[in-house]
């Protein structure tokens, strides 16, 4: 299995040229691909279809990287005053991020048996745009749906982008790290009206066990395997 | 006389036939359909989200309310895929108590799918042949976990405890008499593993009937034949797995192409149809029933004779024995940390997928090295499904939407998330 990876990784690599990384997981044997320019994505995809067997889309997801590695609990400095208090700390956004949002493609080749993950990052975090690779794959076209509807990923090129499962006329997209975990709105029925309603949420946010992140020794050196970029991200 | 030319219908999402809260807007010309628009997302709980606000063994309760029918098979993958970045290996008997839960899991699923989709299209006694036998089942996760759905039986590491020795009995009251009440106990007087033991020695007799029912049965061909029919190139496009490939006459099958715990170690078959419709695919998911039950045999003889471990031994992912908490101080330290902060993760990223009753059941799991997920993606196969509905219904009547609805095993917990 790994030897084949590592020769896929390879022939990708050879065939499809600049602006494409490829990682293989030393733990988990997994080869991500990283595609450098969003733009390029539809032709690599096209080629990892035809030329490399991949003619499934078996995955699409979409990922927001903000926060990325940012505990909500430091646990290392503890000073003078004890530990600090968990507490939801507004995120901070940077308008010109361009690496907030990616694009996770899963891809399944039945004829040679093996899994590959591509990821491509959206260059602008105000409007994040991908291009769409529903023609490639039907697959695509809900999975593609879905991620405009919870990260606000738009796809160039798709036929059809609603919403899909969020509420009629929905407001923001829900999955953004930003996006509070309560949500905005919140719908009762008014037996005075008769209806039902929709107002602002009436409950505060909370943390109930903080994120914290740990070293530890059983994972560090050459186990761990951060995403290309991830650090800046 | 006045011309129609098209109407648009609106269907569900309180139908009986809509599988829980599908609404599908038809746009028709007569009673043909030429244009499908599922409306999905009325069951949408937000459960990737909710995860990445926990601790990671705190979702795997969420896992079984995905595809609230095969419950175990979700968490299957999404502990396969924390282990997975763990780099925790499972205890071998461990490995097969889940391979046994997952195909009883598959045959609850399938049984829950055959009555649903025989009652959809009129075959009202199935529904109820169907529920008999997935009695059974829910008393065996009962037996296991304590609940009769939502078990939250499998742990990074293992599962929750080993199988029980006892399965427990019923008493006489008011609604159950003496005689009646020896009849239910009667195949619960051994363990846990005799009573599945039990299951599997009568249900294939129990398949020949439901198959005696449908699979020559006129009305059942006529509804199922040549509709919604797929060919191979258009299943794998459209990104469909299992049942739904397999029907399509691809031999796709995670549990033997890409083995996970012990399938590797069983004998089993894979089903394969040969048209791509209704008809054939319900035919392979009833010899995946059949071979599920062998394979829940063979996982039986095994863990009768082999005793062992059923976790993984390391405390710092899996909590310590209550009663070694009473006199180590370290495992009392252990269970502290796991039980208010979790354990932490490394940083990377893995997809684990399992052959779940529906298809490819996948979790995508995104780690920066915290005691709770960054991103969870779950993969889940009928979301696929359901995408392509317009694809099948196009050019079908109205009646074969129900049909085609029933074949695609449509569960709106995952769909929805």
């Amino acid at each position: 299995m790994s030897d084949s990876y590592e020769s896929l990784a390879e022939g990708i690599l050879e065939r499809c040229g600049d602006g494409i990384a490829a990682t293989l997981s030393p733990r988990t044997r997994e080869l991500t691909i990283e595609v450098g320019d969003h733009t390029r994505l539809p032709t690599v995809c096209e080629s990892l279809r035809d030329e490399f067997g991949f003619e499934m889309l078996i995955d699409l997801a979409g990922v927001d990287y903000l926060g990325y590695g940012e505990p909500e609990w430091k646990t290392e400095a503890a000073t003078v005053t004890g530990y600090s208090r968990a507490v939801n700390r507004p995120r901070v956004v940077r308008e010109d991020d361009d690496r907030r949002f990616a694009v996770v493609y899963h891809l399944l080749s039945l004829a040679h048996n093996r899994r590959i993950r591509v990821r491509s990052f959206c260059p602008d975090a105000d409007q994040p745009i991908m291009p769409s690779v529903v023609d490639i794959w039907p697959a695509a076209n809900w999975f593609e749906r879905e991620a405009f509807d919870l990260f606000g990923i738009l796809f160039e090129g798709h036929p059809d982008l609603r919403r899909i499962l969020t509420d009629y006329g929905f407001i923001g997209h829900p999955f953004r790290k930003d996006f509070p975990l309560i949500g905005t709105m919140e719908v009762r029925y008014d037996p005075e009206k008769g209806r039902v309603v929709y107002e602002p949420v009436s409950i505060e946010p909370r943390t109930l066990v903080p994120k914290v992140i740990r070293d530890d020794n059983r994972y560090s050196g050459e186990l761990t395997d951060r995403p290309a970029g991830a650090d800046d991200a | 006389m006045r011309e129609i030319e098209s109407y648009t219908m609106n269907f569900g999402p309180q139908h009986p036939a809509a599988h829980g809260v599908l609404r599908l807007v038809l746009e028709m010309d007569g009673e043909v359909i030429y244009k499908a628009d599922p409306h999905v997302g009325l069951l949408h709980r937000g459960t990737e989200k909710l995860a990445e606000s926990k601790p990671y063994n705190q979702s795997i309760g969420y896992m079984d309310r995905l595809d609230y029918v095969s419950m175990m098979c979700n968490e299957h993958g999404y502990v396969m895929a924390i282990e997975k970045l763990l780099g925790l290996s499972v205890p071998i008997r461990a490995q097969y108590i889940r391979v046994l839960f997952d195909e009883a899991t598959r045959i609850l699923n399938h049984l829950m799918w055959l009555g649903a989709h025989g009652l959809d299209i009129g075959a009202m006694t199935m529904f109820l042949y169907c529920f008999r036998e997935r009695e059974d089942l829910m008393d065996a996760y009962e037996a296991v976990s304590g609940t009769r759905m939502h078990a939250t039986y499998y742990r990074p590491g293992g599962v929750y405890r080993d199988l029980p020795l006892q399965m427990p009995q019923y008493k006489p009251s008011k609604w159950r008499n003496e005689k009646e009440v020896a009849r239910l106990n009667e195949a619960r007087r051994g363990s846990l593993l005799d009573f599945m033991w039990d299951f599997t020695e009568r249900f294939p007799e129990r398949i020949d009937e439901y198959e005696t029912l449908l699979t020559d049965n006129r009305i059942w061909k006529q509804r199922t034949v040549n509709i919604g029919v797929v060919t191979p190139e258009e299943a794998m496009a459209l990104g469909f797995t299992g049942p739904m490939l397999r029907g399509s006459g691809v031999e796709w099958d995670l549990r033997k192409k890409q083995p996970y715990e012990v399938y590797d170690q069983v004998k089993f078959d894979i089903p394969v149809g040969v048209n791509g419709d209704c008809y054939d695919r319900y035919l392979v998911r009833m010899e995946e029933m059949r071979q599920s039950n062998l394979i829940m045999r063979q996982c039986i003889e095994w863990l009768r004779d082999n005793p062992g471990p059923v976790m993984a031994d390391d405390h710092k992912i899996v909590p310590p024995e209550r009663e070694e908490m009473k006199d180590d101080m370290e495992a009392l330290i252990h269970h502290f940390k796991l039980f208010t902060e979790g354990y932490t993760v490394p940083e990377g990223e893995a997809y684990a997928a399992v052959e779940a009753p529906k298809g490819e059941f996948g979790v995508y799991m995104i780690s920066d090295g915290a005691n709770k997920p960054f991103r969870v993606k779950v993969r889940a196969p009928g979301f696929a499904h359901i995408a392509a509905m317009d694809f099948m219904v196009r050019g079908h009547m109205l009646a074969d939407v129900v049909a085609v609805i029933g074949t695609m095993d449509i569960v709106f917990g995952e769909i929805d998330r």
